[in-house]
């Protein structure tokens, strides 16, 4: 490694500290006001007290609340994935057109307001029951269109050659576009995927309106604002934050570089 | 023949040639094009259309057709709102991609396959929280009697506090801070192709960083960077609660301007209209943004 | 061309579509009334459909409703009355049984026939409210609505912080003293923006006229130079903290603070609004009967006194103020406010036709 690329790799450390550092100063805040002893503030501190997580446990419809949007989120973000793979495959390859390559950001350019009243009407119109499938399509709406910009981005000067040799060799196109296709693309997919899974579980105004009854997360807490949103909400983010993290590690840990087992036969031999 | 030199001539994945018979290509764009038209274009396109009639006395729509709301809607009132609106958005946007590239960029090619998709998760992992209390988090950190001030003042920094809340400081903050993963993710993905050995390939040849920043990095992520770009500036441009929460509502941003027509004013038509004008206006940018970058590739221009 | 045959195909399904929605109506907004005559009414236990905010009512509310009568109650959430008014009129009739909304808001909806009529009969506990809670202006009698909370919109301020100014009016908060100056907050919500100024130069706080909107609007603007900003959900902890030393509040709001002894709330000289969050019943429901029982269960004496106790707000229901504990009362000073004086104040209206000038005149407020 050269000695520019060395200090290079430096300065690009010191910025993501700092990038961190930006992003995660408020969540410091947020978990230590979910140990607020205040009933209906979480903008002043009063005092320490856990009750808030105990509330937490007492209370079914935060944790069901929360639940409910983990799905939405999960089947939004497969739906768009699918969806936005393929109309980046297609505006990619198969298509010439300014028009239609823009009209891929066309979702993202609706306000919130009159996407949601919008669709609101509309189910009404063809009757099409409220509940947590009409969030699912609401949100893979904008969400193919988040997928498909971003996979779009692993296929600029895809090397098409590969893919033409695979199927010459004989692989159905299936074949070829499972083991050659994807894995450049996946990275891409997983970009996606967290982006439209992260948005969908935030999402308010769209969710509200398309939702009926159903409550979500977000529903749940704008629906406390008119009188105090309590630390409780403060006390499930921090639950959150902490199981995603543990995930995290988890995932690092089982992930951790391992001796392959042609290492590992040598050194049997050699001993 | 490793991914990262076929790289350098984009030309010859030309996709030309398709996989298979072409129709079953065009196809593939099908699906999410008819989705689209069902539940979206199809309900967008009944409330946006009563752009054209008018409002009914207690708030509904009275089919008369009319042009009035669009006459309104270029009213220097609303015009005003747009234009700090834009300014605020490009601000945004400028500094997530200053800010969000180097982060993507050390993602993508500095750190292990391993800690890579963690250290995308952990970028993400704020957002999984909640917006409004995040939003209560950082008025705490910024207010006058906040975190910030008052630790800038006892470690002497200051003398009195700083006005960093309820201010166009704190609206651009809060909306740099809610739309940074939307320019690192797509960024990310984008350089990731960024085989290591083709730097230093050229590198090695004697090109110097800035020049391979610029003939090499920037044509191949170009893609990533329009999508970042406009991930953060569309948002950003229709933001409703940053300038209500974190300016203190002492501005108003589109978002704000359109969920009060629809919202307050009951006025779906002229919401339509203020809608309607702003995503036409948007859509023209991005085609002129796409027939731009097209064309320079057909002329062998690489970007 | 390669994209011609995905364009026809594309074309075909949105024609269908919007053939399909204009036989259909119009895209919401407004739609029809009907009285619920000719509504097929479900029999027996049901499941109401309500939408309220959330932690607005007691917790077991539900439970002792379902003891009591046999019908359940499901909740669907809402955040504000704009997104409830929104939300009831994009969904189908029928979809909500109950529906709490604010006065002004709840005016609107009467006339655009989206509620029931209701049957007093139906309602006994309507002898717990006090007298003057049948003389709302905005539904006079209460013919389609029943009160559930009420009050009005005031300053409270820092004693102990205030020394030298004597906060007693709107005049204060728009004119403020170098003690005040920048450290006040005003509210936000759009009927709430105008009122002190509008109020402050004597005029109607349902004024459409535009002359006067445009003056008050030219007043908030000036205004705004010494306010910290405009808030409507996190005032009192501002005022808690001391970064704000004046706040606009809703008078039970006021009583949020962290310690009431150093604050005190003021109605202000010039006269202030009157609101009512009210109950009504969706024209469309097939469970009208049931609704009505819901009705009159919440306006037993438990129900308000909970509401007094836990939210802080004053209740028109009678039997549920009587009942509660005097010592809440010194605390919170403004929960004593004798009904009468309460009346004196004028109910806010819904504007009808006027509304989008009113917003406009906002819209200039807050863009400048």
């Amino acid at each position: 490694m050269s000695k520019g690329r060395a200090g290079a790799t430096r300065w690009l450390k010191v910025h993501m500290g700092i990038l961190f550092a930006f992003l995660y100063l408020p969540l410091v805040v947020l978990v230590v006001l979910s140990f607020n002893d205040a009933r209906r503030s979480v903008v002043s501190w009063q005092g320490f007290s856990t009750r808030w997580y105990g509330e937490v446990f007492d209370d079914p419809q935060i944790l069901a609340s929360l639940g409910t949007t983990l799905v939405i989120a999960a089947v939004a973000t497969g739906l768009s994935v699918v969806f936005g793979t393929l109309l980046a495959l297609g505006l990619e390859r198969h298509t010439r057109s300014s028009v239609l390559d823009s009209a891929v950001y066309f979702p993202i350019l609706v306000p919130d307001i009159v996407t949601g009243i919008a669709l609101l009407s509309f189910y009404s119109l063809i009757q099409f029951t409220l509940g947590t499938r009409s969030i699912m399509i609401a949100h893979s709406v904008w969400g193919i269109a988040f997928a498909a910009a971003i996979v779009r981005t692993r296929l600029r000067g895809f090397d098409r050659s590969i893919e033409e040799a695979s199927l010459d060799l004989g692989v159905k196109e299936i074949g070829t576009f499972l083991r050659i296709t994807l894995p450049v693309i996946l990275p891409g997919i997983i970009s996606a995927a967290l982006v439209v899974f992260t948005l969908s579980v935030d999402e308010f105004v769209i969710a509200y309106f398309t939702a009926g009854r159903t409550v979500t997360f977000p529903i749940q807490v704008y629906s406390m604002i008119r009188f105090g949103v309590t630390p409780e909400i403060n006390a499930v983010a921090t639950l959150m934050l902490a199981f995603s993290m543990l995930l995290i590690v988890l995932a690092l840990y089982l992930n951790r570089p391992r001796q392959s087992a042609q290492a590992t036969f040598l050194e049997e031999v050699a001993a | 023949m490793s991914p990262g030199a076929e790289t350098l001539h984009p030309e010859v994945s030309a996709p030309w040639r398709p996989l298979g018979r072409s129709r079953l290509g065009r196809l593939t764009i099908a699906p999410a094009f008819a989705w689209w038209a069902f539940f979206l274009l199809a309900p967008i396109g009944l409330v946006l259309a009563s752009s054209f009639f008018r409002r009914g006395a207690f708030g509904g729509v009275e089919y008369v057709f009319t042009w009035d709301n669009y006459v309104r809607a270029i009213d220097p009132l609303y015009l005003r709102v747009l234009w700090y609106s834009v300014r605020i958005a490009l601000l945004t946007t400028a500094i997530c991609l200053v800010v969000g590239y180097p982060a993507a960029y050390f993602i993508a090619t500095r750190s292990s396959a391993r800690l890579r998709n963690a250290l995308l998760v952990l970028v993400i992992l704020p957002f999984w929280t909640n917006f409004l209390i995040r939003t209560y988090s950082w008025i705490v950190l910024l207010n006058r009697e906040g975190v910030i001030n008052k630790s800038l003042q006892s470690i002497g920094l200051t003398d009195g506090p700083l006005p960093l809340l309820y201010n166009d400081f704190a609206i651009t903050l809060g909306l740099v801070y809610g739309y940074i993963p939307l320019m690192v993710l797509p960024l990310y993905a984008a350089l990731e192709r960024l085989n290591p050995e083709v730097r230093e390939a050229a590198e090695d040849l004697g090109s110097r960083p800035a020049r391979i920043l610029r003939t090499v990095t920037i044509p191949l992520i170009v893609p990533g960077i329009v999508a970042g770009c406009v991930f953060v500036f569309v948002p950003s441009l229709g933001n409703f609660p940053v300038p209500q929460l974190l300016g203190g509502g002492r501005k108003i941003m589109m978002g704000n301007l359109i969920n009060s027509q629809f919202l307050e004013a009951r006025d779906w038509p002229f919401g339509s209209t203020l809608a309607l004008m702003l995503m036409l206006i948007l859509m023209g940018l991005l085609i002129v943004q796409s027939r731009v970058l097209r064309r320079g590739r057909e002329i062998g221009i690489d970007v | 061309m390669a994209t011609r045959t995905k364009g026809r195909w594309t074309t075909l399904l949105a024609a269908s579509v919007f053939a399909l929605a204009a036989c259909g109506g119009d895209g919401g907004g407004g739609g029809g009334g009907g009285n619920g005559d000719g509504v097929p009414q479900e029999s027996g236990p049901v499941t109401l459909q309500v939408m309220n905010f959330a932690n607005y009512m007691p917790e077991d509310i539900a439970e002792r409703f379902e003891e009591a009568t046999g019908h359940s109650i499901e909740l669907t959430l809402t955040s504000s009355n704009e997104d409830a008014i929104a939300k009831l009129e994009g969904s189908p009739e029928g979809t909500y049984d109950i529906a709490f909304v604010t006065s002004p808001f709840a005016e609107g909806l009467i006339n655009a026939d989206r509620f029931e009529q209701l049957d007093h009969s139906l309602i006994p506990n309507l002898s717990n409210l006090y007298p003057e809670a049948s003389q709302l202006d905005y539904d006079t009698g209460n013919a389609y609505t029943v009160p559930y909370s009420w009050g009005t919109t005031g300053i409270c301020y820092r004693t102990d912080l205030v020394k030298s100014t004597d906060v007693d009016g709107w005049d204060d908060m728009l004119n403020p003293s170098n003690e005040l100056s920048g450290k006040i907050t005003m509210l936000d919500e759009d009927r709430w923006l105008l009122l002190p100024a509008l109020k402050s130069l004597g005029y109607s706080a349902n004024t459409t006229d535009e002359a006067e909107l445009s003056a008050a609007a030219d007043l908030s603007i000036k205004a705004k130079a010494t306010l910290l900003g405009y808030d409507a959900e996190t005032f009192y902890t501002k005022l808690d903290s001391g970064e704000a030393v004046a706040v606009m509040g809703w008078d039970g709001w006021c009583n949020y603070v962290s310690d009431p002894s150093v604050v005190e709330w003021v109605l202000p000289s010039e006269g202030s609004d009157l609101w009512v969050d009210v109950m009504a019943i969706p024209t469309g429901s097939t469970r009208v009967a049931a609704a009505h029982e819901f009705i009159n269960f919440i306006l037993e004496e438990e129900n308000g006194l909970w509401v007094a106790e836990n939210i802080l707000y004053k209740v028109p229901n009678r039997a549920a103020m009587e009942a509660v504990d005097p010592a809440l009362l010194e605390t919170y000073p403004n929960m004593a406010m004798d009904p009468a004086t309460l009346l004196e104040q004028e109910a806010l209206r819904d504007l009808g036709a006027g509304q989008p000038a009113f917003t406009d005149a906002v819209t200039r407020v807050k863009a400048a």
